[in-house]
């Protein structure tokens, strides 16, 4: 192992391409745009492409044509662009090219974007939300092994904290073990045979070799996400056996509130915390786990409470759940904002103890 | 070679591309209308790539329209990408497999009307590409709608009393906009509304894909296409209609040609 003191932006581009991004575009928009800078110089020397696309939907469509062509490919923004994508991140959840896509949130208002997505069908979107840098850099590299895995879309959800903070990290390259061939490819070759290839949502195949058609590929597609909700749920839990108190936090926030509850077992409270990695598929069942023994839920989340429909979903009794967020930016516009602050969370949990009228 | 007199209208409703099947297609039995130009014009783009020796080197990717139902019938490696996207989806093909001829096939509704900064980027950025855009001034998949290639004066579904310009606005020049960037390398506008023009939309494609071949940047291909349908007209009034409608809108020719730098002659 060997560690290196990098930028967020720029050690998330060392991960991606050490796990074999071949492809990147993307489009100016910060805190995401270092991302494309560091991309811009480092793909190209290492034998990929980055191009500047001219639109957000130009650079997630060009990513899915190098995704279509058998190459690890990714495309990345911010929330607002992340919104101009969602048709495109549907399309490749429906046509089953593997795509990734990074978005270097602006606060925490993504979560619904990230969890239940824009476009059209049944899709879902496997969304990874790192808690600080080294993590970072395992899920980015996990999201190229999932997106090829299952052929299914994959977000990385940050934030200005991580894209912006110096941290010393390993971006070597992780294995998550073997992976089916890619004989889906379009690599042009098959002309002619009888058995050209094609890549379509529809799922009907060639006059040839018809496909199942529309109804049965779709919910094939559906049938597979289901699988991957199952398998794929990834969470961090702490001091939860006997908590009376579970908070709820996600990706840098829930470094915040680990640190807090921390602090509050030493000084006796019986108080724990949890941490969804995957925001889908959500590790709801972990949860109900986690807080089997609670007496009371609070969720901590800079947004006027998106991810608290999947607490309240998933906990005993969704009458224990209150949030203690909100939204929160600073003037700059990308940041996390007042409330990302360890006295402040530490003084919203306490509050909520000391009135303890649930 | 079975010659076919385009002037008279045909005893029998058009369902196939033509009487023998071009080894790219799987089938010739298509489901578009009769009087459609789509089916000849994409069995023009079929063989020729065939007689480049492309067949088992390219990868088409498709737009919406009707058109689109091709994509069960090709026999070469495709993708039907989202309305508008195909210079980009393309654009990312390309750059992983340079080697391979990648060309596009859209209409203008998916071309012009909803995937403009597609097709203008990836000229400007010189995509080595080929782009097939098939021209009826119509969105023809929908039942006849305008597009922004209808031309000042013709019917449409939402322009019932003809297209004005102060309603609606002046029809785009797609060809000629892209001619207009310095990263086309070739653009050229044909029709198949009778046997020279089908034999003249052969020899615009080839120098297309030829270009790609040699590299010189995004050739296009707009080829004016009958829609009897669309235009709500008999069969066999299409091909008349065609030229008096986007005909007289949309000179016929090549536009620019790029062609390959001369070999340098050894001294």
């Amino acid at each position: 192992m060997s560690l290196t003191l990098f930028e967020g932006s720029e050690a998330i581009a060392e991960a991606a391409i050490a796990a074999g991004l071949r492809f990147y575009a993307g489009y100016p928009m910060s805190p995401a745009t270092e991302l494309l800078e560091h991309l811009a110089r480092k793909l190209p020397a290492s034998g990929g492409t980055c191009i500047n696309a001219a639109t957000e939907i130009e650079g997630v469509n060009m990513a899915m044509g190098a995704a279509a062509a058998g190459f690890r490919a990714a495309t990345g923004s911010c929330g607002q662009g992340l919104a101009l994508m969602q048709e495109a991140i549907a399309e490749s959840a429906l046509n089953e090219t593997p795509l990734v896509v990074f978005n270097m949130a602006r606060n925490q208002q993504d979560y619904f974007q990230a969890t239940r997505g824009g476009g059209w069908g049944d899709y879902r979107t496997i969304a990874l939300a790192p808690k600080d840098l080294p993590e970072a850099v395992e899920l980015t590299q996990l999201a190229f092994h999932l997106a090829d895995l299952y052929r299914v879309p994959v977000i990385v959800l940050g934030d200005n904290l991580l894209a912006r903070t110096q941290v010393s990290v390993d971006v070597g390259r992780r294995d998550f073990g073997p992976l089916p061939p890619k004989d889906w490819q379009l690599d042009g070759t098959s002309g002619g045979s009888g058995k050209s290839r094609q890549i379509w949502t529809w799922g009907a195949g060639k006059h040839n070799t018809p496909g199942p058609g529309p109804s049965v590929h779709w919910a094939r597609i559906a049938e597979k996400f289901d699988r991957i909700a199952e398998t794929e749920m990834r969470w961090e839990e702490g001091f939860v056996e006997d908590a009376e108190t579970v908070v709820v936090a996600f990706g840098t926030g829930g470094k915040f509130v680990e640190h807090v509850v921390h602090d509050l077992r030493g000084q006796g409270h019986r108080i724990g915390f949890f941490r969804p990695v995957t925001l889908w598929p959500f590790p709801g069942e972990a949860l109900e786990r986690a807080t089997a023994n609670a007496r009371r839920v609070l969720v901590f989340e800079l947004n006027a409470g998106q991810m608290i429909d999947d607490v309240r979903l998933n906990v005993r009794d969704r009458r224990i759940v209150r949030p203690i967020g909100g939204v929160s930016f600073d003037s700059s516009g990308l940041n996390l904002g007042p409330l990302m602050d360890a006295t402040v969370i530490r003084q919203r949990i306490l509050d909520t103890l000391e009135g303890a009228t649930l | 070679m079975t010659l076919i007199d385009t002037r008279q209208p045909p005893e029998q409703a058009s369902r196939k591309v033509a009487d023998y099947k071009p080894s790219l297609l799987q089938s010739e039995e298509h489901g578009l209308c009769p009087g459609c130009g789509e089916p000849v014009a994409i069995r023009v783009v079929l063989e020729v790539i065939e007689e480049l020796g492309l067949a088992q080197n390219n990868i088409a990717v498709l737009g919406h329209g009707c058109y689109g139902g091709f994509i069960m019938l090709l026999d070469v490696d495709s993708t039907l990408c989202l309305h508008g996207r195909a210079p980009a989806t393309a654009t990312g093909i390309k750059r992983m497999r340079p080697d391979t001829a990648v060309w596009t096939l859209q209409g203008d509704g998916d071309m012009v009307n909803e995937g403009l900064a597609e097709i203008l980027h990836a000229t400007a950025r010189g995509e080595n590409i080929t782009c097939i855009l098939l021209n009826n001034g119509v969105f023809g998949d929908t039942g006849g709608q305008m597009t922004a290639a209808s031309v000042i004066g013709q019917r449409t579904k939402n322009s019932i009393d003809g297209r004005t310009a102060d309603d609606h606005g002046y029809p785009i020049a797609i060809a000629e906009l892209v001619a207009s960037l310095q990263g086309s390398a070739y653009v050229a506008r044909c029709s198949v509304h009778n046997a020279a023009s089908i034999a003249q939309t052969r020899r615009c494609v080839r120098k297309a894909f030829q270009r790609q071949t040699e590299g010189q940047g995004l050739s296009l291909v707009e080829i004016l296409t009958m829609c009897p349908t669309g235009w709500f007209v008999a069969p066999e009034a299409g091909t008349d209609y065609l030229m008096e409608s986007l005909g007289k809108t949309y000179p016929l020719g090549e536009i620019k040609d790029r062609a390959a730098a001369p070999a340098a002659t050894a001294e």
